[in-house]
């Protein structure tokens, strides 16, 4: 901590969040924000991309397109106006027909809603690969070992699907993380949202552009290293690789 | 052989041309929904507010200015496109060599391309364009005369960047997966470890590089209209301006499809030909 304030007053160099109580408390909350904002959209990614995978494999042929529609849409459009489209147009249709003053989610609900559909819109076709991996003859023995549709599904297809995918599922979910910087756009209060208030009141644009970076790649790093151990520890020998 | 050879490709291409007509179904669902979408708005508008300007009309009236930016002006969904152009350009040009440090036998080299791939990889597109537009300045000097730079050359800077590092991946995932027989025996022609990178290994990796550098394009273009958070005058920019003179909510949801269309009108074909390339590939090799 003295070590900071010296840093300060010889070379100018100006990192108030190790010194200055207030900026420590607000930059800790953006980090934290960042985490659980990255950790609900990918459960509810994954979660979209699951049963996206289950209804792309549906015998409607409207259900199918449907998806694909959705796949489509959300692959091939920005994710910044996806969340604005959310934030301020669907936010507003929907509080206009209900009567709802003061919309319906937050700024942080709505980015969660936004970059969930777009991360679950990769994850479907991820895990339709995935699907597609899995050979014929296991599901046929299944079948003859009596398991229903949805079972076979459940205890058979996904855990062995997830395996195949998870190289492509991590670089997905790093995709993701990257991608909740967007969520400033909407003032979700999260690193980088917080950074830019700080250096307004500071004028420490130079060091706190250098600490957010700093802080994305090891969040990044962490993903990255946790993603690898989880390939690892899940492998069946012989499947797959 | 070659008979049979033929006969596959055939079948394979008549696959893809099925693929390519369910994908032409999605298309026209897609279209389906967006016109349903504003007919709803057209009759919502109708009920709720002023009956003279419909939907539609407010969105001819916007849709130059949103496209082709302000008059006299470089801006709008134009320059997101040109951003896109110049910002792969650069990117390609820069992966191409930071992929080749990678494998370099020099170890500082090798090292050093290694670090600015895995650093720019892996931070987010946002938090570059912030550190090059605050930190890169407004004008410079070269030989007495002062050139401005505009916001949107550092934009394209900025996003070049982690495009260099994702392709320089590519570029390092296309040489290392070239059989080594292939260096092996150029050598023993006689080559030297340039001339066999550049004339034996690159050209076969060309036809493996294509489909992920387009799918690249892709999420560059994608990725441009972040600049409208910088305040360059990009399209999302302008359409927030011609939502703000509008002044009415019931404009909201059509704008905002209205701008996402030409992005997936651009976008979609591209995802397409990425798709077609890489099943042609995979199967031939």
């Amino acid at each position: 901590m003295d070590w900071f304030l010296w840093l300060h007053s010889e070379h100018g160099i100006k990192l108030t969040i190790f010194y200055d109580h207030w900026d420590r408390g607000r930059f800790i909350k953006g980090i934290w924000t960042t985490i659980h904002l990255s950790f609900v959209t990918i459960v509810l990614s994954i979660v979209i991309g699951i049963i996206g995978a289950w209804f792309q494999k549906s015998n409607f042929v409207w259900i199918r397109l449907i998806v694909q529609g959705y796949i489509q849409f959300f692959r091939n459009t920005p994710p910044l106006i996806q969340l604005y489209f959310f934030y301020f147009a669907i936010d507003t249709f929907l509080s206009s027909i209900f009567n709802i003053h003061g919309g319906i989610l937050g700024s942080y609900g709505w980015a969660v809603v936004s970059l969930s559909f777009f991360a679950g819109a990769f994850n479907v076709e991820i895990f339709r690969a995935g699907v597609e991996a899995v050979p014929e003859s296991t599901i046929e023995s299944a079948v003859s070992l009596g398991y229903s549709r949805r079972q076979i599904y459940q205890y058979v297809t996904l855990p062995l699907a997830f395996r195949v995918c998870l190289p492509a599922l991590n670089n997905n979910l790093i995709n993701l993380i990257k991608t909740t910087t967007v969520a400033y756009a909407i003032a979700v209060p999260e690193t980088l949202y917080i950074a830019n208030q700080i250096w307004s009141d500071e004028y420490n644009v130079f060091e706190m552009m250098n600490v957010v970076w700093v802080i994305y790649i090891i969040i990044v790093g962490f993903l990255v290293w946790l993603m690898d151990r989880w390939e690892r520890s899940t492998r069946i020998p012989g499947f797959g690789q | 052989m070659k008979s049979f050879n033929y006969k596959t490709s055939a079948t394979i291409q008549a696959r893809d041309i099925l693929k390519f007509s369910l994908n032409k179904q999605t298309a026209l669902v897609l279209i389906l929904l967006l016109t349903v979408w504003l007919g709803i708005d057209e009759v919502y508008a109708q009920v709720q507010g002023d009956p003279n300007q419909t939907i539609l009309e407010t969105l001819i009236k916007w849709t130059p200015l949103m496209f082709f930016g302000p008059p006299n002006e470089f801006g709008g969904f134009v320059l997101n496109i040109t951003v896109s152009f110049i910002a792969m350009a650069m990117g390609t040009f820069m992966g191409l060599w930071v992929g080749i440090g990678q494998v370099s036998p020099n170890n500082i080299i090798r090292r050093s391309s290694w670090l600015i791939t895995q650093l720019f990889r892996n931070s987010p597109w946002l938090v570059l364009l912030f550190y090059f537009m605050l930190l890169l300045p407004y004008t410079v000097e070269i030989a007495g005369t002062r050139y401005d730079i505009s916001g949107w050359t550092k934009a394209t800077f900025a996003l070049s960047l982690p495009i260099m590092a994702n392709l320089a991946e590519i570029v390092r995932g296309a040489i290392n997966s070239i059989p080594t027989g292939q260096w092996e025996s150029a050598q023993s022609l006689g080559f030297s470890r340039r001339q066999i990178l550049w004339q034996i290994i690159l050209p076969q990796c060309i036809k493996r590089m294509i489909p992920p550098w387009m799918n690249w394009y892709c999420i560059l273009t994608m990725a441009t209209p972040l600049i409208s958070i910088l305040g360059v005058n990009d399209g999302m920019t302008l359409t927030q301006h011609a939502l703000a003179a509008e002044a009415r909510s019931e404009f909201l949801i059509p704008m905002y499809l209205w701008l996402m269309t030409w992005f997936f009108i651009y976008s979609y074909p591209i995802a397409l030909y990425t798709q077609r390339f890489e099943r042609r590939f995979t199967i031939t090799n």
